[in-house]
């Protein structure tokens, strides 16, 4: 009946994911209530759960991310705790099944669900409006892709509580994470989880793509849309082209694990090193899909606090492009061990430093940007520098990594892992908490507390080279990544002061939550009523805070780079007028509707129970077929609404 | 700052020839028939993407029988051909329902749909009895690396064209209902996009998997 769920699912010999899960589910049985009581759910649904605003959507991304956040630092902080107190004779407070179950888990939240919905949730606000447009291509489709990812998020924390999680790193490489030696529901987790969410993304690089090539303000040509357009336009190309491999990757190992196939098995034909090859053909890409973006922030950031133009756009833009390409041949070198032979190897070293030239192109358009221009150090401002030093650190130790010989000494150590995170903390990190800063007073109307986002900073800067500096030296002097045990106790001084830098990130983390608090109860004080707080560059900047649904009762025209500079520059920031009747998407269910159907059958799959399963299909394909039928998608703002609305925006 | 008048604002708008700004770009939001379309093919192309690394994989697998049955033993190129006339023929009567809800004439466009629909049903019964055929003889999936490959590629084929004829019917019946009106042309353009890209992957299993497997 329920196939392989039962009361042992429950882990209540564990105190410990326990009680953490019943954390959880306290929290959120007093948030649903807190809701209950103040009557907010009517307002929930009808303004943000059925919501096809962009702008909405990318706020719930961004909320998803940073309380995914929360959960992927506590999965890493217990890591470092365990490495500092389990050194020789100490066993320290976690077994090896849950410590297993923990790295891979903290990987997997922090790709997927962390970075992925912080980047996309930028690119779903910022991209329509600095496009000059209402809304992406298809906005009901981009709340299935919200939904379906937050679907995603769901499954992989049900697993805290209800069963395990996999203990097969973020990458599940088989035979490891085939049925013969992971027979239970820890990596049904992981693959359905990515599966659903993967899907969601795969539908939001369609979205974003389609949006930027077609859906742009009258006159603005390609070289007229700003850089974080033309890095979300790189990413989601990727998007498109490597996803898919995902899926098709993660499906034969269901395949294997579900049917019985031999697509990874040791044996009967089947070959582990494909899965290796098809997981990194997706997975080197996805880490410029990540970067992208970030790097995005920061040529809006700096720009806009240096009082001048980016300098050299058309490189900036070249480079990015350029990225995008190059990041597709690369993937070898996360397996130079593999033996593919010293030629094979060299040409992918090759080509992994090559593309160090466009980066290395884009910090130098960046330093020059700032060179002579009046730069204000606001908490964006921060980021960036920090963001300029770190992320050079992370890429010199990452050309180190792509020379083949050096690579064979340091894979698998720590030297990789501070590598890795010295580039996705250092790049992406920063970048998603510089635009979170910038774009705030955008999506809120009231900018955030500067002193408490500059402590905030700080902490997080402090705390990345006290955690990952040691681990760089630590793996210079051999140890190897995702020790329950410390053998050696010469390395626990070390790995104390990464304890350490653990602890100020968590301050770190601390700062910004204190720091949307204290922005919002003095929200009054810090409005803002200009709609153009940093006295910005471009079109986002031109429509008031926060923007109207339709964000720009007419649509701007653009006639050169940094259109809205242009346009203060020359008086012609108009209020116009006459305003014409604009065509609104309605609200539509279908996105959290298929996300249900979708978690109920992933939970259903992962447990073997198949009745649960095929209803869900079929329900799904049900809601599908129903929300095909519809005609009516969009209804009219008239005239006067409109004029009403930008009157009262304007009082 | 200045707030401009009207007529300003439309003197500066016949500053920017949008013949010449459309070139690069610069024309403004496209109408919406042509962003659907759009939409679709680029999800086409990640479709397309995901059967490459299907078609990858095969290819490192196929020769990988574990002892089981090959190709060559397993391949039937006579029903093969019958399959492919089925699915390219299909093809073209798709092409021809498209002409003719363009030119907004519904009854021929259900004919033309009743008659593709008929043609993948077929290619449907006759690769499910390969299929069955196979199972029976012990090489299904689970025999070899080969049959793995081989059952996932071409039955992720046979899946779309699944999908697709349950769509050609929701479609059809819209037609019936609503008409020939323009959200559901838009429908039957992705619609048919989709059905002539399951084609161009079938050109490509029936070369890789049948023809270069049966030599």
């Amino acid at each position: 009946m329920l196939g392989r769920l039962t009361w042992a699912a429950i882990p209540f010999n564990e105190p410990l994911p326990l009680l953490s899960g019943a954390v959880v589910v306290i929290v959120i049985l007093g948030v649903l209530a807190l809701i209950a009581v103040k009557g907010w759910a009517p307002y929930l649904w009808r303004e943000w759960i059925t919501s096809v605003d962009h702008k909405r959507i990318g706020g719930m991304y961004v909320l998803l991310g940073l309380l995914m956040l929360l959960r992927g630092f506590a999965d890493a902080i217990m890591m470092r705790t365990q490495q500092a107190i389990a050194v020789g004779n100490a066993q320290g407070y976690l077994p090896p099944d849950h410590y297993d179950q923990i790295f891979s888990a903290h990987g997997v939240i922090m790709i997927f669900f962390v970075a992925m919905p912080l980047v996309i949730g930028l690119m779903n606000f910022v991209v329509p409006l600095q496009l000059g447009v209402r809304d992406v291509a298809f906005p009901r489709l981009n709340a299935v892709s919200f939904w379906l990812t937050a679907s995603g998020a769901l499954l992989i924390n049900l697993s805290l509580v209800i069963g395990n999680f996999a203990r097969t790193t973020w990458w599940n490489y088989p035979p490891l994470s085939e049925l013969a030696f992971s027979p239970d529901v820890g990596v049904d987790y992981y693959l359905w989880s990515i599966q659903i969410s993967g899907i969601g993304t795969l539908l939001t690089g369609v979205n974003f793509v389609t949006t930027i090539l077609k859906l742009r303000a009258p006159g603005m040509t390609y070289f007229r849309m700003p850089v974080f357009c033309w890095t979300a336009l790189a990413t989601n190309m990727m998007i498109v082209a490597v996803f898919p491999i995902l899926t098709a990757t993660f499906g034969m190992l269901l395949l294997d694990r579900y049917l019985g196939m031999h697509f990874f098995t040791n044996g009967a034909g089947g070959n582990p090193m494909m899965y290796v090859n098809l997981f990194w053909a997706w997975g080197h890409p996805e880490v410029y899909i990540l970067i992208l973006p970030a790097f995005g922030v920061y040529s809006e950031v700096i720009a806009t606090f240096s009082g001048k133009g980016l300098f050299s756009y058309r490189s900036m833009v070249l480079a990015t492009l350029g990225i995008c390409i190059l990041s597709m041949m690369v993937w070898l070198h996360h397996f130079f061990t593999m033996g593919a032979g010293a030629d094979v190897n060299a040409v992918f070293g090759i080509m992994s430093s090559i593309i160090g030239v466009p980066t290395g192109v884009k910090v130098f358009n960046w330093l020059f940007t700032m060179y002579r221009g009046k730069v204000v150090f606001t908490t964006p401002v921060l980021y960036t520098v920090g963001f300029m030093v770190t992320f050079v650190i992370g890429g010199l130790t990452g050309v180190l990594l792509a020379v083949p010989p050096v690579d064979f000494e340091l894979h698998n150590s720590a030297f990789l892992v501070a590598h890795f995170h010295n580039v996705i903390i250092g790049g992406v990190l920063y970048g998603a908490l510089a635009g979170y800063n910038y774009w705030f007073p955008k999506a809120f109307g009231f900018t955030l507390d500067e002193r408490w986002g500059k402590a905030s900073f700080w902490c997080w800067l402090i705390g990345f080279y006290l955690a990952f500096t040691p681990l760089y030296v630590l793996g210079l002097m051999g140890m190897t990544r995702r020790l329950q045990h410390i053998a050696d106790p010469s390395w626990q001084p070390l790995l104390l002061v990464a304890e350490l830098g653990a602890v100020v990130i968590f301050a770190g983390i601390l700062c910004q939550i204190v720091q949307l608090y204290v922005s919002i109860r003095t929200r009054e004080q810090r409005r803002d009523l200009t709609g153009d707080p940093w006295n910005g560059r471009t079109l986002e900047w031109a429509t008031s805070s926060p923007p109207p649904a339709y964000n720009f009762a007419v649509l701007p025209r653009v006639e050169t780079l940094d259109a809205f500079w242009q346009m203060k520059q020359t008086g012609q920031v108009s209020r116009e007028r006459t305003y014409e009747a604009i065509k609104m998407p309605h609200n539509s269910a279908i996105g959290v509707v298929t996300a249900f159907f979708a978690t109920i059958t992933g939970f259903a799959l992962i447990w073997h129970i198949w009745w649960i399963a095929i209803l869900g299909i079929l329900a799904a394909v049900v809601a599908m077929l129903f929300s095909g039928w519809s005609d009516e998608r969009e209804r009219e703002v008239t005239a006067t609404e409109i004029s009403e609305m930008e009157r009262a925006a304007r009082a | 700052m200045t707030v401009l008048a009207n007529e300003s604002i439309a003197a500066r708008r016949a500053a920017v020839p949008i013949e010449l700004a459309r070139g690069r770009g610069g024309g403004g939001p496209a109408p919406i028939r042509v962003v659907v379309a759009y939409g679709f093919w680029i999800f086409l192309l990640s479709d397309i993407v995901m059967f490459a690394a299907l078609f990858a994989t095969y290819a490192v697998l196929s020769g990988n029988t574990a002892g089981g049955p090959s190709g060559l033993e397993l391949f039937n190129l006579r029903s093969v051909f019958i399959e492919t006339t089925c699915l390219l023929v299909s093809s073209y009567t798709c092409g021809l329902g498209a002409l003719s809800a363009e030119r907004r004439r519904p009854t021929t466009f259900l004919i033309f749909a009743a008659l593709t629909f008929v043609l993948g049903a077929a290619f449907l019964f006759i690769e499910v009895s390969e299929f069955a055929g196979m199972v029976r003889a012990g090489a299904g999936p689970w025999r070899s690396g080969f049959l793995s490959a081989f059952f996932t590629l071409v039955g992720t084929h046979g899946a779309h064209v699944t999908a697709g004829l349950i769509w050609l019917v929701y479609l059809a019946a819209q037609v019936v209902v609503k008409g020939l009106r323009p959200a559901v042309l838009r429908r039957l353009l992705c619609w048919s996009l989709f059905w002539h890209a399951l084609d161009i992957v079938w050109v490509s299993v029936l070369t890789l998997v049948y023809l270069m497997g049966a030599r």
